[in-house]
Protein backbone atom coordinates (compact mmCIF):
# COMPACT_ATOMS: atom_id res chain seq x y z
CA UNK A 1 0.00 0.00 0.00
CA UNK A 2 1.97 3.60 -0.82
CA UNK A 3 -0.30 6.61 0.35
CA UNK A 4 0.66 10.44 0.14
CA UNK A 5 2.59 12.12 2.64
CA UNK A 6 0.56 13.20 5.48
CA UNK A 7 3.25 15.26 7.33
CA UNK A 8 6.00 18.16 6.04
CA UNK A 9 8.71 16.14 6.63
CA UNK A 10 11.40 15.73 3.44
CA UNK A 11 13.66 12.87 4.57
CA UNK A 12 12.64 9.25 3.06
CA UNK A 13 12.91 6.40 5.47
CA UNK A 14 14.59 4.14 3.99
CA UNK A 15 17.90 6.34 2.60
CA UNK A 16 17.87 7.37 6.49
CA UNK A 17 17.69 3.70 7.63
CA UNK A 18 20.17 2.87 4.85
CA UNK A 19 22.50 5.75 5.30
CA UNK A 20 22.80 4.77 8.77
CA UNK A 21 23.63 0.97 8.63
CA UNK A 22 26.34 2.00 6.07
CA UNK A 23 28.25 2.81 9.17
CA UNK A 24 27.25 0.13 11.14
CA UNK A 25 30.10 -2.02 11.83
CA UNK A 26 29.79 -5.07 13.48
CA UNK A 27 26.89 -3.69 15.74
CA UNK A 28 23.40 -5.65 16.23
CA UNK A 29 20.44 -4.28 14.56
CA UNK A 30 17.23 -4.48 16.24
CA UNK A 31 14.27 -3.73 14.52
CA UNK A 32 10.49 -2.80 15.51
CA UNK A 33 7.43 -4.45 14.03
CA UNK A 34 6.60 -2.91 10.99
CA UNK A 35 8.34 -0.71 8.05
CA UNK A 36 11.42 -0.91 10.23
CA UNK A 37 11.90 -4.49 9.62
CA UNK A 38 11.62 -3.88 5.63
CA UNK A 39 13.68 -0.58 5.78
CA UNK A 40 16.48 -2.90 8.01
CA UNK A 41 16.51 -5.80 5.44
CA UNK A 42 16.44 -4.03 2.25
CA UNK A 43 19.68 -2.80 3.11
CA UNK A 44 21.53 -5.75 3.72
CA UNK A 45 19.92 -8.97 5.25
CA UNK A 46 22.62 -9.24 7.51
CA UNK A 47 23.21 -12.31 10.44
CA UNK A 48 23.35 -9.77 13.45
CA UNK A 49 19.68 -8.25 12.25
CA UNK A 50 17.05 -9.56 14.48
CA UNK A 51 13.91 -8.26 12.83
CA UNK A 52 10.85 -8.30 15.88
CA UNK A 53 7.55 -8.80 13.20
CA UNK A 54 5.07 -8.93 16.17
CA UNK A 55 5.49 -7.80 19.74
CA UNK A 56 4.48 -4.03 19.58
CA UNK A 57 6.52 -2.13 22.06
CA UNK A 58 9.16 -4.59 23.03
CA UNK A 59 11.75 -4.07 20.61
CA UNK A 60 13.64 -1.04 22.89
CA UNK A 61 13.67 -3.49 25.68
CA UNK A 62 14.96 -6.64 23.76
CA UNK A 63 17.75 -4.66 22.17
CA UNK A 64 18.53 -3.31 26.07
CA UNK A 65 18.97 -7.24 27.06
CA UNK A 66 21.56 -7.55 23.74
CA UNK A 67 23.37 -4.77 25.22
CA UNK A 68 23.42 -6.17 28.90
CA UNK A 69 25.11 -9.37 27.64
CA UNK A 70 26.87 -8.35 24.70
CA UNK A 71 28.71 -4.93 26.50
CA UNK A 72 31.50 -5.02 24.00
CA UNK A 73 29.49 -4.42 21.12
CA UNK A 74 27.51 -1.36 19.78
CA UNK A 75 23.50 -2.12 19.89
CA UNK A 76 21.24 -0.15 17.60
CA UNK A 77 17.17 -0.48 17.86
CA UNK A 78 15.71 0.79 14.42
CA UNK A 79 11.67 0.98 15.14
CA UNK A 80 8.84 3.68 14.67
CA UNK A 81 7.03 5.72 16.47
CA UNK A 82 4.03 3.62 17.31
CA UNK A 83 6.37 0.67 18.32
CA UNK A 84 8.39 3.09 21.05
CA UNK A 85 4.86 4.47 22.08
CA UNK A 86 3.60 1.21 22.96
CA UNK A 87 6.52 0.39 25.05
CA UNK A 88 7.33 4.04 26.21
CA UNK A 89 7.82 3.33 29.43
CA UNK A 90 11.14 0.90 28.71
CA UNK A 91 12.82 4.42 28.41
CA UNK A 92 12.55 5.25 31.82
CA UNK A 93 13.91 1.96 32.26
CA UNK A 94 16.63 2.28 30.49
CA UNK A 95 17.60 5.79 31.57
CA UNK A 96 17.71 4.14 34.63
CA UNK A 97 20.04 1.63 33.62
CA UNK A 98 22.75 3.37 31.47
CA UNK A 99 23.64 0.91 28.99
CA UNK A 100 26.45 2.77 27.43
CA UNK A 101 26.33 0.94 24.15
CA UNK A 102 23.01 1.07 22.74
CA UNK A 103 21.25 3.54 20.55
CA UNK A 104 17.62 3.67 19.49
CA UNK A 105 16.89 5.34 16.79
CA UNK A 106 13.04 6.15 16.14
CA UNK A 107 11.62 6.54 12.51
CA UNK A 108 8.89 8.67 12.78
CA UNK A 109 6.40 9.10 10.33
CA UNK A 110 3.93 10.57 12.92
CA UNK A 111 1.75 7.55 11.52
CA UNK A 112 0.75 3.72 11.87
CA UNK A 113 1.94 3.02 8.48
CA UNK A 114 1.25 -0.30 8.68
CA UNK A 115 -2.15 -0.40 9.58
CA UNK A 116 -3.20 2.42 7.46
CA UNK A 117 -1.56 5.91 8.41
CA UNK A 118 -3.87 6.64 11.51
CA UNK A 119 -1.99 9.76 13.05
CA UNK A 120 -0.04 8.67 16.32
CA UNK A 121 1.11 10.74 18.97
CA UNK A 122 3.97 12.14 17.72
CA UNK A 123 2.30 13.86 15.45
CA UNK A 124 0.23 15.56 18.05
CA UNK A 125 2.23 17.25 20.06
CA UNK A 126 3.77 14.05 21.87
CA UNK A 127 7.60 14.90 22.22
CA UNK A 128 9.78 11.66 22.23
CA UNK A 129 13.10 13.54 22.22
CA UNK A 130 11.82 15.51 25.45
CA UNK A 131 10.31 12.17 26.96
CA UNK A 132 13.60 10.32 26.58
CA UNK A 133 15.59 13.25 27.68
CA UNK A 134 13.31 13.12 31.06
CA UNK A 135 14.47 9.84 31.27
CA UNK A 136 17.97 10.08 31.91
CA UNK A 137 19.25 9.30 28.28
CA UNK A 138 22.47 10.52 28.16
CA UNK A 139 22.17 12.53 24.55
CA UNK A 140 19.16 12.56 22.82
CA UNK A 141 18.66 14.46 18.83
CA UNK A 142 15.43 15.23 16.95
CA UNK A 143 16.70 14.70 12.78
CA UNK A 144 15.15 17.09 10.50
CA UNK A 145 17.58 17.25 7.77
CA UNK A 146 20.26 15.18 6.14
CA UNK A 147 23.15 17.40 7.61
CA UNK A 148 22.01 16.48 11.20
CA UNK A 149 21.83 13.25 10.40
CA UNK A 150 25.32 13.31 9.41
CA UNK A 151 26.31 15.18 12.53
CA UNK A 152 24.67 12.58 15.00
CA UNK A 153 26.22 9.33 13.06
CA UNK A 154 29.16 9.20 15.55
CA UNK A 155 26.99 9.88 18.15
CA UNK A 156 25.14 6.96 16.95
CA UNK A 157 27.63 4.56 16.10
CA UNK A 158 30.46 5.82 18.97
CA UNK A 159 29.76 8.04 21.65
CA UNK A 160 28.55 6.59 24.82
CA UNK A 161 24.86 6.24 25.24
CA UNK A 162 22.12 5.77 25.76
CA UNK A 163 21.38 7.37 22.94
CA UNK A 164 17.99 7.88 21.28
CA UNK A 165 16.78 9.69 18.30
CA UNK A 166 14.02 10.83 16.21
CA UNK A 167 14.26 10.92 12.71
CA UNK A 168 11.37 12.61 11.00
CA UNK A 169 10.63 11.27 7.80
CA UNK A 170 7.65 11.54 5.16
CA UNK A 171 4.97 8.99 6.14
CA UNK A 172 4.99 7.42 2.39
CA UNK A 173 6.14 4.19 2.78
CA UNK A 174 8.47 2.38 0.99
CA UNK A 175 8.09 -1.05 -0.87
CA UNK A 176 8.18 -4.25 1.51
CA UNK A 177 11.14 -6.64 1.14
CA UNK A 178 11.33 -10.28 2.16
CA UNK A 179 13.11 -10.28 5.03
CA UNK A 180 13.21 -13.62 6.72
CA UNK A 181 10.49 -13.93 9.19
CA UNK A 182 10.45 -17.50 10.69
CA UNK A 183 11.56 -16.21 14.40
CA UNK A 184 13.09 -19.44 15.34
CA UNK A 185 15.40 -19.08 12.23
CA UNK A 186 16.20 -15.86 12.56
CA UNK A 187 16.76 -15.64 16.37
CA UNK A 188 19.29 -18.38 15.99
CA UNK A 189 20.97 -16.98 13.12
CA UNK A 190 21.44 -13.67 15.71
CA UNK A 191 22.61 -15.38 18.25
CA UNK A 192 25.49 -17.54 16.46
CA UNK A 193 26.53 -14.17 14.39
CA UNK A 194 27.11 -12.39 17.82
CA UNK A 195 28.22 -14.67 20.64
CA UNK A 196 30.18 -16.99 18.00
CA UNK A 197 28.79 -19.73 19.07
CA UNK A 198 26.62 -22.23 17.42
CA UNK A 199 22.70 -22.12 18.31
CA UNK B 1 17.06 14.42 35.37
CA UNK B 2 15.78 15.68 38.39
CA UNK B 3 17.68 17.75 40.44
CA UNK B 4 18.45 16.57 43.51
CA UNK B 5 16.47 18.42 46.71
CA UNK B 6 15.88 17.56 50.08
CA UNK B 7 12.67 15.69 50.46
CA UNK B 8 10.53 16.41 53.60
CA UNK B 9 6.74 16.15 52.82
CA UNK B 10 4.57 13.51 54.08
CA UNK B 11 2.31 12.11 52.22
CA UNK B 12 -0.67 12.14 54.49
CA UNK B 13 -0.47 15.66 55.20
CA UNK B 14 0.08 16.96 51.46
CA UNK B 15 -3.11 14.65 50.32
CA UNK B 16 -5.06 16.25 53.22
CA UNK B 17 -4.04 19.49 52.36
CA UNK B 18 -5.54 18.78 48.41
CA UNK B 19 -8.35 17.48 49.36
CA UNK B 20 -9.32 20.14 52.43
CA UNK B 21 -11.69 22.22 50.29
CA UNK B 22 -12.22 19.61 47.26
CA UNK B 23 -15.83 20.88 46.68
CA UNK B 24 -17.50 19.07 44.11
CA UNK B 25 -14.17 17.53 42.79
CA UNK B 26 -14.08 13.60 41.86
CA UNK B 27 -11.52 11.88 42.69
CA UNK B 28 -9.78 8.67 41.42
CA UNK B 29 -6.73 7.15 43.15
CA UNK B 30 -3.87 4.36 41.92
CA UNK B 31 -3.81 1.44 44.19
CA UNK B 32 -2.04 1.33 47.81
CA UNK B 33 -0.74 3.78 49.60
CA UNK B 34 -2.70 6.99 47.39
CA UNK B 35 -5.73 5.00 48.26
CA UNK B 36 -5.70 4.56 51.85
CA UNK B 37 -4.96 8.53 51.92
CA UNK B 38 -7.47 9.70 50.23
CA UNK B 39 -9.60 7.49 52.59
CA UNK B 40 -7.59 9.04 55.45
CA UNK B 41 -9.26 12.24 55.01
CA UNK B 42 -12.26 11.05 54.31
CA UNK B 43 -14.42 8.44 52.58
CA UNK B 44 -16.21 10.64 49.98
CA UNK B 45 -18.69 9.14 48.04
CA UNK B 46 -17.22 11.32 44.68
CA UNK B 47 -14.23 9.00 45.46
CA UNK B 48 -13.27 6.25 43.53
CA UNK B 49 -10.55 4.22 44.60
CA UNK B 50 -8.59 1.48 43.01
CA UNK B 51 -7.66 -1.72 44.12
CA UNK B 52 -6.22 -2.99 41.64
CA UNK B 53 -5.26 -2.44 38.09
CA UNK B 54 -2.02 -0.89 38.35
CA UNK B 55 -0.93 2.14 35.41
CA UNK B 56 -4.79 2.36 34.99
CA UNK B 57 -5.10 5.27 37.19
CA UNK B 58 -4.75 8.22 35.10
CA UNK B 59 -6.89 6.43 32.09
CA UNK B 60 -9.15 5.75 34.58
CA UNK B 61 -9.22 9.52 35.08
CA UNK B 62 -9.58 10.77 31.65
CA UNK B 63 -12.05 8.33 30.45
CA UNK B 64 -14.05 10.19 33.36
CA UNK B 65 -12.83 13.79 33.04
CA UNK B 66 -14.36 12.67 29.17
CA UNK B 67 -17.81 11.56 30.35
CA UNK B 68 -17.96 14.50 32.81
CA UNK B 69 -16.46 18.08 31.13
CA UNK B 70 -18.26 19.94 33.58
CA UNK B 71 -16.69 18.12 36.73
CA UNK B 72 -12.81 18.96 37.26
CA UNK B 73 -11.64 15.75 38.06
CA UNK B 74 -8.33 14.50 40.03
CA UNK B 75 -5.98 11.80 39.57
CA UNK B 76 -3.77 11.17 43.05
CA UNK B 77 -1.53 8.08 42.22
CA UNK B 78 2.10 7.26 43.30
CA UNK B 79 5.06 6.89 41.18
CA UNK B 80 5.16 3.01 40.56
CA UNK B 81 1.80 3.15 39.10
CA UNK B 82 2.18 6.17 36.87
CA UNK B 83 5.41 4.16 35.54
CA UNK B 84 3.22 0.92 34.90
CA UNK B 85 1.03 3.20 32.75
CA UNK B 86 3.41 5.93 31.85
CA UNK B 87 2.13 6.04 28.12
CA UNK B 88 -1.20 6.93 29.24
CA UNK B 89 0.33 10.71 30.01
CA UNK B 90 0.70 10.79 25.73
CA UNK B 91 -3.02 9.47 25.38
CA UNK B 92 -3.73 12.31 27.87
CA UNK B 93 -2.04 15.36 26.35
CA UNK B 94 -3.42 14.43 22.64
CA UNK B 95 -6.90 14.26 24.26
CA UNK B 96 -6.18 17.63 26.16
CA UNK B 97 -8.66 17.61 29.01
CA UNK B 98 -9.30 20.97 30.07
CA UNK B 99 -10.65 19.25 33.09
CA UNK B 100 -8.27 16.76 34.33
CA UNK B 101 -5.47 16.74 36.69
CA UNK B 102 -2.94 14.51 37.94
CA UNK B 103 -0.79 14.58 40.93
CA UNK B 104 1.63 12.27 41.87
CA UNK B 105 2.52 11.04 45.46
CA UNK B 106 5.92 9.98 44.30
CA UNK B 107 8.16 8.11 47.44
CA UNK B 108 10.41 7.11 44.86
CA UNK B 109 9.43 3.00 46.15
CA UNK B 110 7.37 0.69 45.47
CA UNK B 111 6.20 1.17 49.16
CA UNK B 112 3.70 -2.28 49.08
CA UNK B 113 6.07 -4.22 48.03
CA UNK B 114 8.82 -3.83 50.42
CA UNK B 115 9.78 -0.14 49.60
CA UNK B 116 11.93 -1.19 46.51
CA UNK B 117 12.97 1.72 44.74
CA UNK B 118 11.21 2.86 41.79
CA UNK B 119 12.63 4.76 38.69
CA UNK B 120 11.98 8.17 39.76
CA UNK B 121 14.62 7.25 42.71
CA UNK B 122 17.21 7.26 39.94
CA UNK B 123 17.23 10.43 37.97
CA UNK B 124 13.87 9.42 35.57
CA UNK B 125 11.58 13.31 36.02
CA UNK B 126 7.93 12.41 35.48
CA UNK B 127 6.89 15.75 35.41
CA UNK B 128 9.65 16.55 31.85
CA UNK B 129 7.99 13.00 30.90
CA UNK B 130 4.18 14.64 31.06
CA UNK B 131 5.93 17.86 29.55
CA UNK B 132 7.33 15.83 26.67
CA UNK B 133 4.18 14.22 25.92
CA UNK B 134 2.48 17.29 25.66
CA UNK B 135 1.21 18.58 29.39
CA UNK B 136 1.55 22.51 29.10
CA UNK B 137 1.39 22.74 33.24
CA UNK B 138 3.47 20.93 34.86
CA UNK B 139 5.68 20.95 38.18
CA UNK B 140 7.61 19.59 40.92
CA UNK B 141 6.90 19.78 44.46
CA UNK B 142 9.39 19.62 47.30
CA UNK B 143 8.74 22.14 49.61
CA UNK B 144 4.98 23.40 51.57
CA UNK B 145 5.12 26.70 49.63
CA UNK B 146 5.81 25.06 46.15
CA UNK B 147 2.47 22.65 47.44
CA UNK B 148 0.51 25.70 48.12
CA UNK B 149 1.25 27.09 44.76
CA UNK B 150 0.28 23.81 43.06
CA UNK B 151 -3.05 23.36 44.82
CA UNK B 152 -4.95 26.02 42.78
CA UNK B 153 -3.37 24.73 39.60
CA UNK B 154 -4.73 21.40 40.39
CA UNK B 155 -8.31 22.79 40.63
CA UNK B 156 -8.42 25.71 38.48
CA UNK B 157 -5.69 25.82 35.74
CA UNK B 158 -6.96 24.19 32.08
CA UNK B 159 -5.90 20.82 31.81
CA UNK B 160 -4.21 18.73 31.73
CA UNK B 161 -2.06 19.50 34.54
CA UNK B 162 0.66 17.15 36.29
CA UNK B 163 2.09 17.69 39.62
CA UNK B 164 4.96 15.59 41.10
CA UNK B 165 4.89 15.87 44.67
CA UNK B 166 7.88 14.23 46.35
CA UNK B 167 6.76 12.86 49.85
CA UNK B 168 9.20 10.83 52.37
CA UNK B 169 9.52 6.96 52.14
CA UNK B 170 7.78 6.56 55.29
CA UNK B 171 4.95 3.91 55.63
CA UNK B 172 1.79 5.02 57.69
CA UNK B 173 -0.88 3.49 59.18
CA UNK B 174 -3.50 1.79 56.29
CA UNK B 175 -6.66 3.17 56.14
CA UNK B 176 -8.84 1.05 54.20
CA UNK B 177 -11.77 2.71 52.47
CA UNK B 178 -14.90 0.07 51.49
CA UNK B 179 -13.29 -2.59 48.31
CA UNK B 180 -15.88 -4.38 47.29
CA UNK B 181 -16.13 -3.00 43.44
CA UNK B 182 -19.61 -3.15 42.72
CA UNK B 183 -20.49 -0.92 45.86
CA UNK B 184 -17.65 1.48 45.18
CA UNK B 185 -19.10 1.76 41.43
CA UNK B 186 -22.64 2.23 42.45
CA UNK B 187 -22.03 4.22 45.14
CA UNK B 188 -19.92 6.72 42.74
CA UNK B 189 -22.64 6.56 40.04
CA UNK B 190 -25.62 7.21 41.87
CA UNK B 191 -23.74 10.33 43.47
CA UNK B 192 -22.70 11.47 40.28
CA UNK B 193 -25.77 10.78 37.82
CA UNK B 194 -28.66 10.51 40.23
CA UNK B 195 -28.96 6.70 39.39
CA UNK B 196 -26.62 3.49 39.15
CA UNK C 1 -6.30 -21.54 57.31
CA UNK C 2 -2.95 -20.48 58.43
CA UNK C 3 0.21 -19.58 55.91
CA UNK C 4 2.60 -22.38 56.11
CA UNK C 5 5.67 -21.85 58.13
CA UNK C 6 8.13 -19.33 56.64
CA UNK C 7 11.26 -20.91 55.79
CA UNK C 8 13.99 -19.23 53.67
CA UNK C 9 13.38 -20.63 50.20
CA UNK C 10 14.74 -17.67 48.54
CA UNK C 11 17.56 -18.49 49.69
CA UNK C 12 17.88 -21.70 47.66
CA UNK C 13 16.39 -20.53 44.69
CA UNK C 14 18.79 -17.73 44.25
CA UNK C 15 21.43 -21.01 44.28
CA UNK C 16 19.13 -22.41 42.02
CA UNK C 17 19.45 -19.36 39.42
CA UNK C 18 22.91 -19.18 40.17
CA UNK C 19 23.69 -22.37 39.15
CA UNK C 20 21.60 -22.37 36.19
CA UNK C 21 23.86 -19.95 35.36
CA UNK C 22 21.33 -16.55 35.41
CA UNK C 23 22.87 -13.49 34.50
CA UNK C 24 19.77 -10.97 34.38
CA UNK C 25 17.01 -10.31 36.75
CA UNK C 26 14.40 -8.32 35.32
CA UNK C 27 11.52 -7.58 38.20
CA UNK C 28 8.48 -5.35 39.01
CA UNK C 29 8.81 -6.05 43.18
CA UNK C 30 6.53 -8.08 44.95
CA UNK C 31 6.32 -8.65 48.56
CA UNK C 32 7.04 -12.46 48.43
CA UNK C 33 10.05 -11.82 45.93
CA UNK C 34 11.47 -9.19 48.63
CA UNK C 35 14.67 -11.25 49.71
CA UNK C 36 15.82 -12.53 46.09
CA UNK C 37 15.67 -8.90 44.64
CA UNK C 38 17.59 -8.08 47.69
CA UNK C 39 20.26 -10.96 46.46
CA UNK C 40 20.05 -10.00 42.77
CA UNK C 41 21.00 -6.89 43.32
CA UNK C 42 24.44 -7.95 45.82
CA UNK C 43 25.44 -10.40 43.17
CA UNK C 44 28.11 -8.86 41.14
CA UNK C 45 27.55 -11.28 38.58
CA UNK C 46 24.19 -10.61 37.85
CA UNK C 47 22.40 -7.24 36.13
CA UNK C 48 19.30 -6.75 38.28
CA UNK C 49 16.68 -4.77 36.04
CA UNK C 50 13.91 -3.15 37.64
CA UNK C 51 11.21 -2.76 35.23
CA UNK C 52 8.11 0.07 34.89
CA UNK C 53 6.30 -2.81 33.42
CA UNK C 54 6.10 -6.76 33.70
CA UNK C 55 5.76 -6.70 29.46
CA UNK C 56 9.15 -4.71 29.30
CA UNK C 57 10.65 -8.37 31.07
CA UNK C 58 9.56 -10.86 28.64
CA UNK C 59 11.78 -8.33 25.87
CA UNK C 60 14.41 -8.11 28.32
CA UNK C 61 15.31 -11.61 28.87
CA UNK C 62 14.29 -12.74 24.64
CA UNK C 63 17.46 -9.72 24.21
CA UNK C 64 19.68 -11.85 27.11
CA UNK C 65 19.23 -15.04 25.09
CA UNK C 66 19.74 -13.42 21.73
CA UNK C 67 23.28 -11.86 22.97
CA UNK C 68 24.24 -14.90 25.00
CA UNK C 69 22.88 -14.95 28.47
CA UNK C 70 20.27 -16.51 30.27
CA UNK C 71 17.40 -14.57 32.38
CA UNK C 72 14.52 -14.50 35.16
CA UNK C 73 11.81 -12.71 35.12
CA UNK C 74 10.16 -12.09 38.86
CA UNK C 75 6.62 -10.84 38.96
CA UNK C 76 3.39 -10.64 41.15
CA UNK C 77 0.60 -13.00 39.33
CA UNK C 78 -1.07 -9.38 38.51
CA UNK C 79 1.92 -8.88 36.35
CA UNK C 80 1.17 -11.77 34.62
CA UNK C 81 -1.82 -10.29 32.42
CA UNK C 82 0.56 -7.77 31.91
CA UNK C 83 2.31 -9.96 29.53
CA UNK C 84 0.64 -12.11 27.16
CA UNK C 85 1.13 -10.55 24.07
CA UNK C 86 4.94 -10.03 24.51
CA UNK C 87 5.24 -13.94 25.36
CA UNK C 88 4.36 -14.09 21.33
CA UNK C 89 7.62 -13.58 20.55
CA UNK C 90 9.31 -15.94 23.23
CA UNK C 91 6.59 -18.32 22.14
CA UNK C 92 7.79 -18.14 18.18
CA UNK C 93 10.87 -17.76 18.62
CA UNK C 94 11.40 -20.46 21.30
CA UNK C 95 13.27 -19.02 23.59
CA UNK C 96 13.78 -20.57 27.15
CA UNK C 97 11.98 -17.90 29.28
CA UNK C 98 11.64 -18.28 33.28
CA UNK C 99 9.21 -16.84 34.81
CA UNK C 100 8.74 -17.36 39.11
CA UNK C 101 5.63 -15.79 39.25
CA UNK C 102 4.16 -15.36 43.28
CA UNK C 103 0.31 -15.54 43.31
CA UNK C 104 -2.36 -12.98 44.85
CA UNK C 105 -6.10 -13.82 45.03
CA UNK C 106 -5.96 -17.12 46.30
CA UNK C 107 -5.41 -18.59 49.43
CA UNK C 108 -7.16 -15.96 51.83
CA UNK C 109 -6.82 -13.00 49.87
CA UNK C 110 -8.48 -9.93 51.43
CA UNK C 111 -8.38 -7.69 48.16
CA UNK C 112 -11.47 -8.68 45.98
CA UNK C 113 -9.62 -6.72 43.23
CA UNK C 114 -6.83 -9.24 43.13
CA UNK C 115 -9.25 -12.40 43.14
CA UNK C 116 -10.10 -12.35 39.30
CA UNK C 117 -6.58 -12.08 37.86
CA UNK C 118 -5.11 -14.54 40.18
CA UNK C 119 -7.99 -17.01 39.34
CA UNK C 120 -7.09 -16.43 36.00
CA UNK C 121 -3.66 -16.80 36.15
CA UNK C 122 -2.82 -20.53 35.52
CA UNK C 123 -4.89 -20.93 32.68
CA UNK C 124 -3.96 -17.42 30.88
CA UNK C 125 0.10 -18.58 30.87
CA UNK C 126 -1.18 -21.75 29.51
CA UNK C 127 -3.07 -20.27 26.99
CA UNK C 128 -0.47 -18.56 26.03
CA UNK C 129 1.20 -21.73 25.33
CA UNK C 130 3.75 -21.50 28.87
CA UNK C 131 4.37 -24.82 30.94
CA UNK C 132 3.32 -24.01 34.26
CA UNK C 133 4.86 -25.61 37.92
CA UNK C 134 2.70 -24.99 40.59
CA UNK C 135 4.02 -24.96 44.26
CA UNK C 136 2.23 -24.81 47.67
CA UNK C 137 5.14 -26.45 49.59
CA UNK C 138 7.78 -23.66 50.90
CA UNK C 139 10.57 -27.30 51.07
CA UNK C 140 9.84 -27.96 47.12
CA UNK C 141 10.20 -24.25 45.46
CA UNK C 142 13.64 -24.58 45.15
CA UNK C 143 13.49 -27.91 43.49
CA UNK C 144 10.73 -26.58 41.33
CA UNK C 145 12.73 -23.56 40.50
CA UNK C 146 15.25 -25.81 39.49
CA UNK C 147 13.17 -28.30 37.26
CA UNK C 148 11.59 -25.06 35.64
CA UNK C 149 15.14 -23.65 34.70
CA UNK C 150 16.36 -26.51 33.12
CA UNK C 151 13.19 -27.16 30.99
CA UNK C 152 13.44 -23.22 30.03
CA UNK C 153 16.96 -23.49 29.41
CA UNK C 154 18.06 -27.03 28.32
CA UNK C 155 14.79 -27.22 26.77
CA UNK C 156 14.06 -24.57 25.20
CA UNK C 157 10.16 -23.24 26.83
CA UNK C 158 8.99 -21.10 27.85
CA UNK C 159 7.80 -22.29 32.12
CA UNK C 160 6.53 -20.57 34.87
CA UNK C 161 6.73 -21.21 38.24
CA UNK C 162 3.05 -19.75 40.28
CA UNK C 163 4.68 -19.91 44.06
CA UNK C 164 1.11 -19.83 45.93
CA UNK C 165 -0.06 -17.67 47.86
CA UNK C 166 -0.08 -19.75 51.23
CA UNK C 167 3.67 -19.99 50.80
CA UNK C 168 4.01 -16.55 50.40
CA UNK C 169 2.08 -15.26 53.22
CA UNK C 170 -1.07 -12.53 54.03
CA UNK C 171 -0.04 -9.23 53.14
CA UNK C 172 -0.55 -8.01 57.08
CA UNK C 173 -3.93 -5.58 56.94
CA UNK C 174 -4.29 -4.99 60.23
CA UNK C 175 -1.62 -2.46 61.08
Amino acid sequence: MVVKSTNKYTLQRRKVVHRILEDRGDAAVVTGIGNAVHDVASANDDPKNMYLAGIMGGAAMVAFGVALAQPKRRILVITGDGELLAGIGSLATIGVEQPKNLSIIVIDNQAYGATGNQHTHTGRGVDLVGIAAASGFKKTALITTNAELEAELQHIHNQPGPYFAVVKVMSKTSPRINAPKDGTYVSRRFRAAVTGESA
Amino acid sequence: MTARRKITLDRRKVVSRILKDRGELLLVTGLGAPTWDAASVEDNPNNFYLWGGMGGAVLTGLGLALAQPKRRVLVITGDGEMLMGVGGLATVAVQKPSNLAICIVDNQRYGETGMQETHTAHGVDLAAMAAGAGFQTTSTVYTSAELNTAIPVLYNEPGPVFVDVKITAVEQPMTLPPRDGPTLKHRFRENLLGSI
Amino acid sequence: MATKKKTDWSKDVFKVLKNADVKQVAYVPDAGHTSLIKMAIADNAIKPVSLTSEQEGVAVLSGAWLGGEAGALLMQSSGVGNVINMLGMANECRFPLLMLVTMRGEWGEFNPWQVPMGQATEAVLEAAGVIVHRVDEPSEIAETVEAAARLAFEGGRMVAVLIGQRVVGFKDWTK
